[in-house]
C-alpha cells in the first residue's frame, strides 16, 4: 500500500504536464491569443500523438519495442477501427476491443 | 467568439439558473463512460505493478484516463520516468486545444476562477460544455463546475474499483485487459478526425506518423518515437494546411 518515490515523482510531474495545458488557455487567452501556425500546429498534435501511439502499441512486442509484429493485436485493431467510425463511441469501442482480442488469444493461443 | 462574448453579459440573468446541481444532472450520459474506462485504468495500473495508494494518488492528482494508461503502459515496460512525463505532456497537449476553445466563455471570471474551471477540464466534460454553450451561447460557471466535479469522482471511485479488482486478476492478458489501452487510442484517434472536416490531411499525417513512430522505434526507444512520430507529423500537417 506504499507510495514508492520514484512513482510519486513521476506522478507529480505528469499531473504538471498535464494541469498547465488545461488552466493556462483559460487563464491568458483573455489577454492575448496564440499566434496562428501554433494553432495549426496544434491541432494536428491529437492526431499524430494518438496514431503514433497506436503503431507502438500494435507493432512492439512485448517488453521490448520492435518491429516484429504482434499479429493478434495487428488483427484486432481492424474491427476495432470500423467500430469507432459506426458507433462514435470511446466505451463501445474499448469494448470491443477487448472482447475481440480476448477471442483471437482463445482461438490462437500462442 | 467575440459575439459570445457579447452575449454572455445580455444573459447573465438566466445564467443564474443554471446550478451546480444541473451540472452534476447533465454530467449523467457520461459516466458510464467514465466508470467502465476508469475501471479499466485501474485494472490495468494494478497489473502493471502500482499499489492501490498510488492508484488513489494518480488519479487524484493526474485525472487524465489517456495519461494514466500511458504510465501504466510504459511502467509495465520499465520505461524512464523522463520519457514518460514527455509522452504525458505531448498526449495532453490536446488539452491547450479544448481549454483555448471555452476560454472565451469565461472571460469574465478571475484568473484564478478560469484556473479552478480548467484544472478538471476532460475530453467529455469539454464535449458536454461546448455542446451547453452551442445551446445556449453561454456556459454557467457552477453549472461547469458540477459538470466537473462529478466527473471527477466517478473518475477517482471506479480508479480505485478497479484497483482492487485487478489485484484479484492474475493474468490480465487473457481477458484482453491489455489491449483496451491500444483500443482507446483507436477510439481517440477516430473520434478526433471525424469531429474535424479535414479527413483527407487528417488521414496523411496520421499514416505519416505511424511511418515515423514504427521507423524510430528501432532505433530510439519507443517512446521517443512517439516523441519524434507526434513533432515532425504535426509539422508536415501544419506545412502541407500552409501551402496547399
Amino acid at each position: 500500500m506504499e507510495v514508492r518515490l520514484d512513482v510519486f515523482l513521476m506522478i507529480v510531474g505528469a499531473a504538471l504536464v498535464t494541469f498547465i495545458p488545461r488552466v493556462l488557455p483559460l487563464m491568458v487567452l483573455s489577454r492575448f491569443q496564440l499566434p496562428e501556425w501554433a494553432t495549426r500546429w496544434l491541432s494536428y498534435v491529437p492526431i499524430s500523438v494518438m496514431a503514433a501511439l497506436v503503431a507502438q502499441e500494435i507493432f512492439k512486442n512485448g517488453e521490448k519495442a520492435s518491429l516484429s509484429i504482434n499479429n493478434v493485436e495487428l488483427l484486432a485493431a481492424i474491427p476495432t477501427f470500423f467500430i469507432a467510425i459506426k458507433t462514435r463511441s470511446l466505451l463501445v469501442t474499448v469494448l470491443a476491443g477487448i472482447i475481440v482480442v480476448m477471442v483471437l488469444r482463445f482461438l490462437f493461443p500462442s | 467568439m467575440g459575439l459570445a462574448n457579447d452575449q454572455i453579459e445580455t444573459v447573465a440573468d438566466s445564467r443564474d439558473k443554471d446550478t451546480f446541481l444541473q451540472g452534476v444532472k447533465d454530467c449523467v450520459p457520461t459516466l458510464l463512460g467514465y466508470l467502465s474506462i476508469g475501471f479499466a485504468a485501474g485494472v490495468i495500473e494494478r497489473t502493471a505493478g502500482l499499489s492501490i495508494a498510488e492508484i488513489a494518488l494518480i488519479s487524484l492528482i493526474l485525472y487524465a484516463g489517456s495519461a494514466q494508461f500511458i504510465a501504466a503502459g510504459m511502467m509495465a515496460a520499465s520505461s524512464s520516468i523522463t520519457t514518460i512525463i514527455i509522452t504525458i505532456f505531448f498526449v495532453n497537449l490536446r488539452h491547450l486545444l479544448l481549454s483555448a476553445a471555452l476560454a472565451p466563455y469565461f472571460r469574465h471570471l478571475s484568473p484564478l476562477r478560469n484556473m479552478l474551471v480548467g484544472s478538471l477540464l476532460t475530453d467529455e466534460s469539454f464535449g458536454v460544455a461546448i455542446n451547453e454553450a452551442a445551446k445556449k451561447n453561454y456556459i454557467s460557471e457552477k453549472w461547469m463546475h458540477g459538470l466537473n466535479i462529478t466527473a471527477y469522482l466517478n473518475w477517482c471511485a471506479a480508479n480505485i474499483a478497479g484497483a482492487f479488482f485487478g489485484q484479484w486478476i492474475s493474468n490480465p492478458e487473457t481477458l484482453g485487459l491489455d489491449f483496451a489501452l491500444t483500443a482507446m487510442f483507436i477510439g481517440l484517434l477516430v473520434l478526433s478526425m471525424l469531429s474535424r472536416k479535414k479527413m483527407k490531411r487528417d488521414v496523411v499525417v496520421a499514416i505519416i506518423a505511424v511511418v515515423i513512430a514504427v521507423g524510430t522505434s528501432s532505433m530510439l526507444s519507443g517512446s521517443m518515437g512517439v516523441i519524434v512520430a507526434t513533432i515532425l507529423a504535426s509539422t508536415i500537417g501544419m506545412v502541407i494546411e500552409k501551402w496547399k
